[in-house]
């Protein structure tokens, strides 16, 4: 099948998408957006969060086909330009980021949090944050980066 | 100020971003399952459904009669020897007339769409007699234990002996203990991939997430029957590692399906085959005893430790050797009396995980250490620091400890470390064991505290020749002096570039340094693992950079006519402190050299004995851990995990942080939830649905105490440090839900039944 949608702004389609295929499939093999990532394929390790017309979701649970004309970000929509967004910036510069593989899916899950809550408690963050696998930083320079980005956000 | 004071940022002791910082915040860093290539075809892999069983045939008819199907092949179609393995060539790429554990590599099948290749898969025709398995590695061993390997007598991978004083000692006070670790997974995020590229001309490059370069292209090369040079190997963007990418995965499937097909071949693991397809951390069970004084020191120590190997050696060899000689914990023990053993088993095969051996017995003599304490009157971290070692004792291989050796002052600095705030009296339910599931609101909740001192050997052992090349090359770039560093060794996140670049700026006074991408291209840089790379590594660097500002000095030499010269940052400086000249000057032509470069040799140990100088340093971290476990649901928070670590030097500290609070976490893990279920051979609960790691509600804050005591025989007196915290944390953890619960709590993961009956 055809599927159309819009990512990160651009409209875009594809060809020949066999029904089962996930979005996350479609973002990484089909159009050339592989940021999102593939860690467990069932929804458990949030690796592969897009937003889905603004809500986050595990690109991994929707089928692409589920997307057919509606609007998707992915880690790659989330800079303005050359300018990275303070999320991404924070989690560069607390150390937040080691091998990196969960790295967007935290990046999309903090900035959903602080769109909702820009100034979350420390329980606050962890409980938006529990979906999200990570299995090299213990999560507490993610924590720093989350609080980081918050205050930057603010100023 | 002269010129030559100025100072690049980025240098040693520095804590510099990652290079590959902004790329990996952007989607935009190359992941080995993100590779992509005009016309590349899928592979997939079929596996055994059985634990033990013979193949009498393989039939791949329907297979290839699937559309958009471009190959089929089984052990049949391998071109040169049919064996791969660390230690022991004993596990075949593609299963051969008999599969030995659940899992094992049958046949693959390549496609134009991954579905595809599944679903094809799933029409081989494979007819399995099954056979006896050996399931349990306490029965491994006996006469009547069918064979694993029918080349083998029996079942044993590797014994060890550790005989040392008397041995027949006597002590007032004798304590023992039982102890069983099950099976952990290093559960990297990034999944087993890459992609295989033919060159058309026979030969093949692979792009794909290692530890170690080198010894996955001499391993494909045996099984592809081709030379070095028409096997290729760069790093892909690893996910992660552990331990868990030592042994080849999909490395020679890819080859074999791109060489046969003549496409660019990708593969990729879903999680469930991610569990089937890499080793997993031994299975312990250890039988520990104490003999001591009145006092509490320690007089005798025997311990028998049974490792299960699994159905393939991987390096169950090398994880005895470390049970062996370092599974008693860093005490100081007059007489040892220790047997560790290593068994194959028709489980699934493991071999490293992150803390090597170290970890398993960590929990035993840990445990048994908090035992004797409270047998003899002695405060449980006083107890640890009067039996630590110390700089210049003998451990237990009789070899001379001969840089720091803290014990002493890292398990009391963290029980001197400030504790967590008692519970409130009306507590957030998501700070209480259960968290928002609300199961408590405090009531059976008590709080417990625990402590573990632990080490472990830094790089290979055992008279490995453990070495790593680094090629550095300086030139002029537009007036400017660039800097570029080449090794094999792989960066899997723990952020070896940015120390590359560290030493670079450091040793040739350069801003500019670019990380050549990892390939096969230059020497060996041997593995990532072992807590060795900033140490081998990182020496490597530094030699070749020496070579380097050797060349240029001469050069420099040369042409101003003086032998009085040194580099001062990118300055040419004569003895009387005048800059003589701008290091671009004496670059028209680049300076490149290429370092090998070894640490101190070990040595093997004794067959008989175990004695012998068989590590070339040690490491050193302590943890306490503080919980709330509802007693009544067996469920467990924990509120604090705090640590102390000698580091030698950090060279990187936010790094070195990093490290530490990351393997607290995966230590943490094992004590608490993580464990593959094997019944009978199969795994039960491959999926991050079933296999629990910590999130983020889990791990608690974490205080990290670095001491910097310089080796004096290691590259600027570093110390390896990714281990030791995963050694250390989960022991602290076991020992605090242990005071808190009053149980014995011998096996871990702890489960809430353990607890709660």
């Amino acid at each position: 099948m055809r599927i159309e949608l819009t990512v990160n702004g651009t409209r875009r389609e594809a060809d020949d998408v066999w029904e089962g295929e996930s979005l996350l499939y479609a973002l990484r093999e089909r159009l050339g957006l592989p940021g999102s990532k593939n860690a467990c394929e069932q929804g458990e390790c949030g690796s592969c969060t897009v937003y889905l017309d603004g809500t986050p979701v595990c690109s991994c649970l929707v089928a692409a086909g589920q997307a057919q004309g509606r609007e998707v970000t992915t880690v790659e929509g989330l800079r303005d330009g050359d300018d990275l967004d303070p999320v991404q910036q924070a989690f560069v510069e607390k150390g937040a980021v080691q091998c990196g593989f969960c790295t967007p899916g935290f990046l999309m899950s903090t900035k959903d949090l602080l769109d909702r809550n820009p100034t979350p408690s420390d329980p606050e963050i962890r409980e938006a944050l529990a979906g999200n696998l990570c299995r090299c930083t213990g999560y507490e320079k993610i924590l720093d980066a989350v609080r980081a980005a918050a205050a930057e956000r603010a100023r | 100020m002269t010129s030559t004071e100025t100072r690049t940022a980025g240098r040693l002791g520095d804590s510099p971003l990652r290079p590959d910082g902004t790329l990996k915040v952007t989607g935009e860093f190359a992941y080995s399952s993100d590779l992509w290539h005009d016309d590349m075809v899928w592979g997939v892999t079929l596996r055994s459904p059985h634990p033990h069983a013979r193949i009498r045939s393989i039939d791949v008819t329907d297979a290839l009669r699937v559309p958009g199907v471009s190959a089929v092949l089984t052990a049949a179609d391998v071109p040169g020897e049919n064996a791969v393995g660390l230690e022991h060539l004993d596990t075949p790429a593609l299963a051969d007339r008999v599969v030995r554990y659940q899992g094992e590599p049958v046949a693959l099948v390549a496609a134009d769409h991954p579905e595809t290749a599944r679903r094809a898969a799933k029409r081989i025709v494979v007819d399995y007699e099954a056979l006896p398995a050996v399931t349990d590695p306490r029965r491994a061993l006996d006469a009547d234990a069918p064979l694993v390997h029918a080349s083998h007598e029996d079942n044993l991978v590797r014994a060890m002996k550790v005989r040392r004083g008397d041995p027949a000692p006597t002590a007032p006070v004798v304590v023992a203990l039982d102890f069983e670790v099950g099976m952990q997974d290093q559960a990297f995020l990034g999944p087993e991939s890459g992609l295989a590229v033919p060159d058309g001309e026979g030969g093949v490059d692979l792009y794909v997430a290692t530890q170690w370069l080198h010894v996955d292209q001499s391993q494909v090369c045996r099984v592809l029957g081709l030379p070095p040079e028409r096997v290729r190997l760069t790093l892909a963007g690893v996910g992660g590692a552990f331990g868990g990418r030592e042994d080849l995965s999909m490395h020679v499937h890819a080859c074999l399906l791109a060489l046969h097909t003549g496409k660019p071949v990708k593969m990729s693991y879903a999680r469930d085959e991610s569990f089937f397809g890499h080793v997993h951390r031994h299975p312990a069970w250890l039988r520990y005893e104490f003999g001591a004084s009145d006092e509490g020191e320690l007089i005798y120590a025997k311990a028998d430790i049974l490792f299960d190997g699994g159905a393939y050696a991987s390096s169950t060899g090398a994880v005895v050797g470390n049970g062996g000689t370092l599974g008693l914990g860093p005490y100081r023990i007059p007489s040892v009396h220790v047997d560790a053993r290593g068994v194959y088993t028709n489980n699934p095969p493991c071999g490293a995980m992150r803390g090597f051996g170290c970890v398993q017995a960590a929990f035993a003599h840990e445990a048994l250490m908090d035992e004797l304490a409270d047998r003899v009157g002695v405060d449980r971290v006083e107890i640890r620091a009067r039996n630590g070692m110390r700089e210049g004792d003998l451990n237990i291989t009789g070899q001379v400890i001969d840089s720091a050796a803290p014990v002493a002052e890292l398990i009391r600095t963290v029980r001197d470390l400030p504790l967590p705030a008692p519970r409130a009296e009306d507590p957030d339910i998501r700070e209480l064991p259960g968290g928002a599931s609300n199961t408590t609101h405090g009531e059976g909740v008590v709080r417990g505290i625990g402590y573990a001192v632990t080490y472990k050997n830094v790089g290979f052992s055992e008279g490995f020749d453990d070495y790593s090349t680094a090629r550095v090359r300086l030139e002029a770039v537009a007036g400017e002096p660039v800097a570029t560093v080449h090794t094999a060794a792989a960066e899997v996140g723990q952020g070896l570039i940015t120390l590359e670049q560290q030493i670079c700026r450091t040793e040739l006074g350069v801003d500019q340094v670019v990380v050549h991408p990892k390939d096969t291209g230059v020497g060996s840089g041997g593995s990532t693992s072992a807590s060795r790379q900033t140490y081998v590594t990182g020496g490597a660097v530094k030699a070749a950079c020496e070579a380097v500002r050797t060349t240029v000095l001469r050069r420099a030499a040369a042409s101003l006519q003086r032998t009085d010269l040194r580099l001062e940052g990118d300055k040419i400086v004569a003895e009387s402190g005048e800059v003589v000249a701008g290091l671009v000057e004496v670059l028209e032509e680049p300076v490149e050299e290429t370092v090998e470069w070894r640490h101190r040799p070990t040595s093997p140990i004794d067959p008989e004995t175990g004695q012998g100088n068989a590590h070339v340093q040690y490491a050193f971290s302590a943890h306490r851990a503080v919980v709330d476990v509802d007693v009544e649901l067996g469920l467990v928070k924990v509120v604090a995990l705090d640590t102390a670590q000698d580091v030698g030097r950090a060279l990187n500290p936010d790094a070195v942080v990093g490290q530490i609070q990351g393997g607290s976490a995966q230590g943490m893990g094992l004590a608490l939830m993580e464990e593959i279920v094997v019944t009978d051979g199969h795994v039960k609960n491959p999926s991050f649905t079933d296999y629990l790691i910590p999130t983020i509600l889990d791990m608690p804050p974490m205080q990290v105490k670095v001491l910097e005591y310089a080796d004096p025989h290691a590259p600027y007196g570093v110390r390896g440090v990714g281990e030791p915290p995963t050694i250390s944390s989960g022991p602290a953890v076991a020992a605090a839900v242990r005071a808190a619960t009053g149980k014995a709590l011998r096996r871990v993961p702890i489960r809430p039944e353990h607890i709660t009956f």
